[in-house]
């Protein structure tokens, strides 16, 4: 009587293993999918991106008048130039203010949340960063455009609102929560024992996050900086409407500015498809793509240095 | 986070649900998609407007985002109409050509005076075409308000606000300015719409800029144009435009991909007839004659 329940049990048993251990490998596959589906879109991405200027890029383009000229011309009827040397200065030099705007801020930020304050004040501060990360970009266009623009005009006697400083300070409370969060996360993860034996040797806490953290978690901070250029870099809608979209090298803060993807914002739409314009805006996505691709590497390899640092 | 996705699939889904419903109400209507010229945008508004009224099996679709766009769109197949405030280049109308099989065909639905802008407190009030291409030109001299005039001197380094380089106003402010030989000398601001450059000017004192005359508002003042320095300027009105003396006036067109047949042979005849005339007379702009 015995015998025949317990074969059955561990046959049931046994087909449910069998049955569980399929239903895990199809969605392990499953999981193993979406992580590879991320590898083939970005390099699907980046083919069609490649493939559209490619016409220009293998032939016919001069890279010396590409990246030398501040003539951006497409649609001259006596010669039209490819030039983004302006636009190019522009997308670095909105980075540079966004950046220094924003890093202080950012890092300052970090340091109060991961060190200074606890509790309600911590939770409530993450949750207000995190929707400032979720305000839409053409709302801090508009914010850009009717509140700071006339702020700028009264408080400095620039001519015209939209300019360099407008779009840098925009892009950079875009990027604030960015840095605040990597930044945040950077400081979490330097061990409480680091910050006891600081205590321990008498240092006050200001020293403690000047001498211990900063040194410790540099690697990370410097990658929180780092995803906040690209965010400053690749932002397009806010910056279009808040740097005046004017080709020209910038001299000062006040100067109106236009970055490379403002340029492609407003003019692939007026394109015909695979003309040399329509090749010329595709180039500029190579390289912002480029820039992109590298700032991110830089990121990512700096994080990896932590741990490998750490593992040691 | 799974409650999240599952609000959303069905959020999409009511979305898809909807739209479907509505297409299936009007199934045995004709939609013509008109895109293009921003100067334009309300004109072909309101004649869409219009002639639903008239005609509700025909919904007229309007975009803007300018002529650049217009034609492009029709060229790569994504309108049945192209609004343009300039005429198409051979270039474009060969790429058509070779893209679509037919030659695109030109319909003009009206006139429009290009003003030009300065802020309301501008002690100028009027300039020649001269002056303009010195401000505007590739190489031109003038970059202060002194060298265009000393009432204005105090307002300093002048401010040009342009359109975006396929705009239909761009291109023919460059022809009619400029001349074909010369390019704009870089560094303007450049706005996206016609209406973006009336405020910009507007918030602006020491700005100028060029755009349709239906965009007119108290804050900004629309200059006198004089063909040459010393002889009489003229101001942009539907008369001036009508009779041809205000030197900066242009033809709206419509475009079209080969002769049009059917629902949208129907809306251009409208356009064309006293109805249709009417609305663009209402509008500030020229009609046909």
């Amino acid at each position: 009587m015995g015998i025949p329940t317990t074969s059955v049990a561990a046959r049931v048993r046994h087909v449910w293993r069998l049955s569980e251990r399929l239903r895990e490998k199809a969605i392990e596959w499953a999981i193993r999918i979406c992580g590879w589906s991320a590898i083939f879109f970005v390099l699907a991405i980046f083919f069609f991106v490649f493939r559209e200027a490619a016409p220009m890029l293998l032939g016919g383009l001069d890279f010396k008048e590409f990246f030398t000229s501040p003539n951006w011309r497409p649609t001259s009827q006596v010669r039209p130039e490819y030039g983004i040397l302006a636009l190019l200065v522009g997308s670095l030099s909105l980075a540079g203010v966004a950046m220094a705007v924003a890093v202080p801020f950012g890092l300052g930020a970090a340091v109060f949340i991961s060190e200074f304050c606890g509790g309600k004040t911590k939770e409530t501060l993450k949750i207000v960063i995190e929707l400032l990360a979720a305000v839409p970009s053409i709302v801090w266009g508009f914010v850009g455009l009717f509140v700071l623009a006339p702020l700028i005009v009264e408080w400095t006697g620039a001519q015209v609102g939209v300019n360099l400083l407008n779009a840098g300070i925009v892009v950079a409370l875009m990027s604030v929560p960015i840095i605040v969060s990597i930044g945040e996360d950077a400081l979490k993860a330097v061990p409480d024992s680091y910050r006891e034996a600081a205590l321990s040797l008498g240092a006050s806490r200001w020293e403690i996050v000047y001498r211990v953290l900063f040194p410790a978690a540099k690697n990370g901070l410097l990658a929180a900086v780092l995803l906040g250029v690209g965010r400053a870099i690749g932002e397009t809608m806010a910056v279009l409407m808040c740097t005046g979209h004017s080709i020209n090298i910038p001299h000062s803060l006040l100067d109106p500015i236009r970055a490379l993807t403002a340029t492609i914002a407003t003019e692939l739409g007026d394109t015909v498809e695979g003309d040399e314009h329509w090749q010329a805006l595709f180039t500029i996505g190579v390289v912002l793509f480029t820039i992109t691709f590298v700032i991110n590497l830089t990121a990512d390899l700096v994080v990896k240095g932590i741990r490998s640092e750490k593992s040691a | 986070m799974s409650c999240k996705m599952w609000i959303g699939c069905i959020g999409v889904g009511m979305l898809s649900l909807s739209v479907t419903g509505c297409g299936g109400e009007k199934g045995d209507g004709t939609t013509i998609t008109a895109t293009g010229s921003d100067t334009m945008v309300n004109v072909a508004q309101a004649w869409a407007e219009e002639y639903a009224k008239r005609n509700p099996k025909i919904k007229v679709d309007v975009n803007g985002g300018g002529s650049g766009r217009g034609i492009s769109s029709l060229i790569n197949g994504t309108c049945d109409m192209a609004n343009a405030s300039r005429k198409m280049e051979d270039k474009e109308r060969a790429t058509c050509k070779e893209k679509r099989g037919e030659e695109p065909v030109e319909h003009v639905v009206g006139y429009d005076a290009l003003a030009v802008y300065v802020h309301k407190d501008n002690p100028l009030d009027s300039i020649s075409i001269e002056q303009l291409a010195e401000i505007y030109g590739d190489g031109g001299a003038s970059e202060n308000w002194s060298q265009v005039s000393d009432a204005a001197a105090s307002l300093g380094k002048i401010v040009r606000v342009s359109r975006q380089n396929n705009s239909g106003t761009y291109v023919y402010f460059r022809e009619a300015v400029l001349g074909k030989e010369r390019d704009y000398k870089l560094g303007s601001v450049d706005q996206s719409g016609s209406k973006d450059v009336v405020a910009l000017v507007a918030r602006t004192p020491a700005a100028i800029g060029y755009s349709g005359m239906g965009y007119a508002t108290d804050e900004v003042k629309m200059l006198k144009i004089s063909k040459a320095k010393g002889e009489p300027a003229v101001a942009p009105t539907v008369d001036n435009a009508k009779s041809g003396a205000y030197p900066i006036t242009r033809p709206l067109h419509i475009y079209t991909v080969g002769e049009p047949t059917g629902a949208a042979k129907e809306y251009i005849e409208w356009i064309l007839s006293e109805a249709g005339q009417k609305v663009v007379t209402d509008l500030g702009y020229v009609p046909v004659q």
